[in-house]
């Protein structure tokens, strides 16, 4: 009886002070309380379907991580972790790392397993390995000793800079130089050496915004992101959708409709981040576009970061422009732009770890090679690649039969899903093929897309990423890297997916 | 005048406002004049503003904790570093705990093992190698490493290779533990005097903070549940929560094991208070008698895995095997979900899949590492002494250490005032004077002033005579002005 009756006053309009205006206020924030830690985690405009999302791990992270400030302090146990560690130690449903994973324990080998799980869902590059084996068999003493001949450790072993050493700095300059066709030199000491391109975007995030901030993201986009940006650093992640209709490519006016209504929602647009050959999808940004984007950028007193790790993966008839080059002939600010760079796609060494930010602005340059301590690229891997590197027969050498054979294999991919009746986004970089398996599904909604995800990893054992853990709006697209196969295995990977869409 | 005045009025309120599209009839208004310029000079200052590009507080913020006299004398070295023959008045380097004296025999296991650095033969693994980057690290390495810690505690611990994260050095480690175990705001208590680079390391990304645990040369330095009781106290007082407490065994700057009554106080008053135990081990194979050197490892094992849940081991290669280029470190921790996801984390922070592969086979050689951990302990207990001993005759006191790459020595006496500032003053005439580039106390947050450390790790012996004899000489001419 007592509740209702101040509610009775409030709801009449008179209330007085307390019931008339304190009340009404304290609802109001509750309700706004309530709206924020409920809101969904996409952008401007709806997904053109309701869907139960299978997502629901991811966005549960990002919200608890952006909140972390306000999630519950009190412990439920003996010593409780983090919110931040809390978030990533539940199990991970996003079908991108259980896929992953699933192909992990169970890979296929044409000979000793050949029901195995086929891994297309890692952008990995295995079709020229044998070239850098090769030159490691002739090379890799002279790489450790020193000029006298002798293996010197005291070189390696000590201390190095933490960004990495000078010398590597101007073979990964020179390479990058050499990716980029020649049309521009980069500088070495704009360059910071870190472990892996992972780290290099996370340093550069933390450089440029603060928790609670936001990225402005064409999606689709690369999954790990969601992790790379958002984790540690409480920066959102807010995707910009790019249409099919478009061949996916970015709209400046889609980024500025975004920009606005984060504006609104209260929160700071720090950067737009873009890679480019794009992931998934494959395609290139062209010039016009790179121009629009760095239009956009200055407008709005932001950053650019262009993630070119595919650079040297490009095959096709369109040619690449780095958003380098744009800086170079026109007349932009330079210090909004970086590129983050590594050797894990083109040179195929993930394993070795080398990522590179490169930037024009110093203070950026002098936070990042500070941050670089936490992911230092280990002393003998360095000096090896100063070797192979500096190595400019090889390397051309082997950038001219990468490309060939990528160009081989992607060409035999798409026309085996042709034959299955599955189009791909035209593409022309990247180790993978971006695949309309939009008529393959149950239902056109992320639902279905992910029922064929599972039939695909379950029954046909292949494992593809679906456009939902890429955050594309439309269902039904597929990114499958064709990179991890053999020529032979192509046939094989066809006939099981036919069986699965078959038995559809 | 009245006409205009007439025609200003005739406009709309609106039209008065945009007098500039009038014509020229109108004409601006000395008021308008100065207006104007306000207007034009407001819009420069917001366009100057505007085009220097805003970055994050952290860019910008001074928390990188590098200011410190610690680092600033390694910026002296650097511009001037000492070279027997091309520059003998440089800055000797004794501010780096860098271990020197035992690479003879690393690169002697490396001249005859060429399979743990090539791929001559067993092509098949190269393949496998370079592809490999997944963060639970190369199972034949986690292996050696366990092996390896196993084998510097004497077997008195067993370590579980699935145990076992790897990062980019223990630098990653500790700081993968911060963001785990603590959020932006709470606080870990760190026993002081303490490693200069935990202000970096623990609180610059994490948003955490630290809270010394204040400890005194009365009993050595040692850690007492009081000093700890004090901190806790402190830091709540304060308003933070506490979420661990680090301790260094055996400790950077003392060079000093922590005796096994208080690793089972420290770890008995962190379940007490619910909160976690991280033990940086990093020194743990440079102690010079091996049997002076208790892992929380064991003492945990002893209790029969009690409290185990919130103990956290922290290794590096970095110190013991004086590999520090090569950025091998590791997080071993007792607590399934700090394993998992300390290794989704690790992934900011992967060791090199070449460098596992070559140091897999390098620690798993039993022959080798039983001679090298031998030999090294050797040397390094020699170097100490020596330089005890050539700092007695310079009449300088130094801690009684039993491990580490440096010693812990007062020079109390020879400062003007027992303060934070004469210990600074001191620091700096050695730096600009002596050329020795030394670490203050205060910078490893040492209650009292006058102690330093020194590094005798990093340098040959001939190089060490050198730095003795500046320091004697230094010495008498200090006890001489303040006799006079």
């Amino acid at each position: 009886m007592r509740l209702i009756v101040p509610l009775q006053a409030v709801a009449q309009g008179r209330g007085g002070l307390v019931l008339g205006s304190l009340i009404p206020c304290a609802l109001f924030y509750f309700l706004q309380f309530y709206l924020r830690r409920h809101r969904p985690s996409s952008s401007s405009s709806p997904p053109p379907s309701s869907s139960d999302s299978n997502l629901s791990e991811l966005t549960s992270m990002h919200r608890s991580f952006s909140r972390n400030l306000l999630s519950t302090r009190g412990s439920a146990g003996p010593s409780c972790i983090s919110s931040r560690g809390a978030a990533l130690a539940r199990g991970d449903d996003n079908p991108y790392y259980v896929g992953l994973k699933r192909c992990a324990e169970d890979p296929y080998d044409a000979s000793s397993n050949p029901d195995g799980f086929v891994q297309l869902g890692l952008a990995e590059n295995r079709l020229s390995l044998d070239l850098i084996r090769d030159w490691l068999v002739s090379n890799w003493k002279d790489s450790l000793l020193s000029e006298e001949q002798e293996l010197s450790v005291r070189g390696l072993a000590t201390y190095q800079p933490h960004d990495g050493l000078m010398e590597l700095k101007m073979a990964v300059s020179e390479f990058m130089g050499h990716i980029m066709q020649g049309s521009i030199s980069f500088n070495p000491s704009q360059l910071v050496l870190t472990a892996g391109a992972t780290p290099a975007v996370e340093i550069l995030s933390f450089c440029l915004a603060d928790a609670g901030n936001a990225f402005l993201v064409p999606s689709p986009y690369y999954p790990g992101w969601d992790r790379d940006i958002k984790w540690r650093t409480g920066i959102e992640l807010i995707p910009v959708p790019c249409r099919s209709t478009n061949n996916f490519n970015i709209s400046i006016p889609a980024l500025e409709r975004a920009f606005n209504q984060s504006k609104k929602r209260g929160v700071k647009v720090r950067a737009v981040i873009v890679s480019n050959p794009n992931n998934p999808v494959g395609n290139l940004i062209d010039q016009e576009t790179l121009i629009g984007l760095l239009d956009f950028v200055t407008e709005k007193n932001i950053h650019l970061i262009s993630d070119e790790i595919f650079a040297g993966s490009t095959y096709g008839n369109d040619q690449f422009v780095s958003v380098a080059e744009i800086l170079d002939v026109e007349n932009f600010d330079k210090s909004r732009v970086h590129i983050i760079y590594g050797l894990s796609k083109d040179l195929s060494i993930p394993g070795f770890r080398i990522g590179v930010i490169y930037s024009h602005n110093e203070n950026v340059l002098a936070a990042s090679s500070k941050l670089a301590r936490f992911s230092s690229i280990s002393a003998p891997t360095q000096r090896l690649l100063v070797s192979m590197l500096s190595d400019a027969r090889f390397i051309s050498e082997y950038l001219a039969i990468n490309r060939e054979r990528l160009q081989n294999m992607q060409a035999l991919f798409v026309d085996g899903l042709k034959e299955l009746g599955i189009k791909c986004a035209s593409s022309s970089g990247g180790l993978y093929c971006w695949a309309d398996m939009s008529k393959l599904i149950g239902s056109y909604s992320e639902k279905g897309e992910l029922q064929l995800w599972d039939r695909l990893l379950n029954v046909a054992k292949v494992n593809a990423t679906p456009g939902s853990t890429c955050h594309c709006i439309e269902p039904g697209w597929f990114r499958c890297c064709f990179s991890t196969l053999e020529k032979s295995d192509i046939p094989l990977v066809m006939e099981r997916i036919r069986t699965v869409i078959q038995s559809n | 005048m009245l006409e205009t005045k007439q025609a200003v009025k005739d406009v709309s309120r609106r039209g008065q406002r945009y007098w500039w599209l009038r014509g020229e009839e109108e004409g601006p208004r000395p008021f308008h004049f100065s207006f104007t310029w306000f207007v034009a000079c407001f819009l420069k200052l917001t366009t100057m503003a505007k085009s220097c590009m805003p970055l994050s507080e952290l860019a910008t913020s001074n928390t990188h904790g590098e200011d410190s006299p610690y680092f600033a004398g390694w910026k002296a070295y650097d511009e001037e570093p000492y070279d027997a023959a091309e520059n003998p008045s440089g800055v000797i380097q004794m501010g780096l705990a860098e271990n020197q004296v035992s690479f003879d025999l690393l690169e002697e296991y490396l001249e005859q093992h060429p399979e743990a650095t090539g791929w001559g033969c067993g092509i098949s693994g190269f393949r496998e190698n370079a592809l490999f980057q997944d963060y639970h690290g190369l199972r034949a390495f986690r292996q050696a490493m366990a092996t390896f810690m196993e084998k510097i505690r004497g077997e008195r611990a067993k370590f579980d290779p699935e145990r076992i994260v790897l990062t980019a050095g223990a630098t990653a480690a500790n700081e993968l533990l911060t963001f785990i175990l603590a959020d932006p705001g709470d606080c870990v208590l760190i026993p002081a005097p303490y490693y200069p680079g935990f202000d970096r390391d623990l609180r610059w990304r994490t948003g955490a903070n630290i809270i010394p645990v204040h400890c005194n040369s009365s009993n050595g330095f040692q850690i007492t549940t009081q000093n700890l009781e004090a901190a806790f106290a402190e830091a709540v007082a304060m308003g933070f929560r506490v979420r661990g407490v680090l301790i260094t065994n055996p400790s950077n700057p003392l060079g000093t094991t922590i005796s096994r009554p208080v690793l089972e106080e420290i770890l008995v008053f962190a379940a007490r208070n619910d909160i976690h135990l991280i033990s940086d081990e990093i020194y743990s194979g440079s102690v010079f008698s091996p049997d002076e050197f208790v892992s929380m490892a064991e003492i945990v094992e002893e209790r029969g895995y009690k409290d185990c849940e919130r103990v956290h081991v922290v290794y590096s290669l970095s110190k013991d095997l004086g590999l520090p280029g090569f950025r091998v470190g590791a997080i071993y921790s007792y607590n399934d979900r700090v394993v998992t996801t300390a290794r989704k984390m690790s992934s900011f922070t992967l060791v090199s899949s070449q460098t596992q592969k070559m140091l897999a086979s390098m620690l798993s050689d039993r022959v080798f590492v039983e001679n090298y951990l031998e030999t090294n302990r050797k040397r390094l207990k020699e170097r100490h002494d020596y330089i005890v001993e050539g700092l007695k005759d310079a009449g300088i006191e130094c801690l009684r250490g039993n491990a580490g790459l440096f010693c812990w020595m007062n020079l109390a006496p020879l400062l003007k005032e027992t303060t934070r500032e004469g210990e600074l003053e001191l620091w700096k005439l050695i730096l600009q004077e002596v050329k020795l580039n030394i670490t203050p106390g205060s910078s490893c947050h040492c209650s009292e002033a006058g102690w330093f450390r020194v590094c005798f790790a990093n340098m040959s012996q001939r190089t060490l005579e050198v730095a003795l004899r500046r320091m004697r000489n230094f010495t008498e001419k200090m006890m001489m002005i303040k006799e006079n």
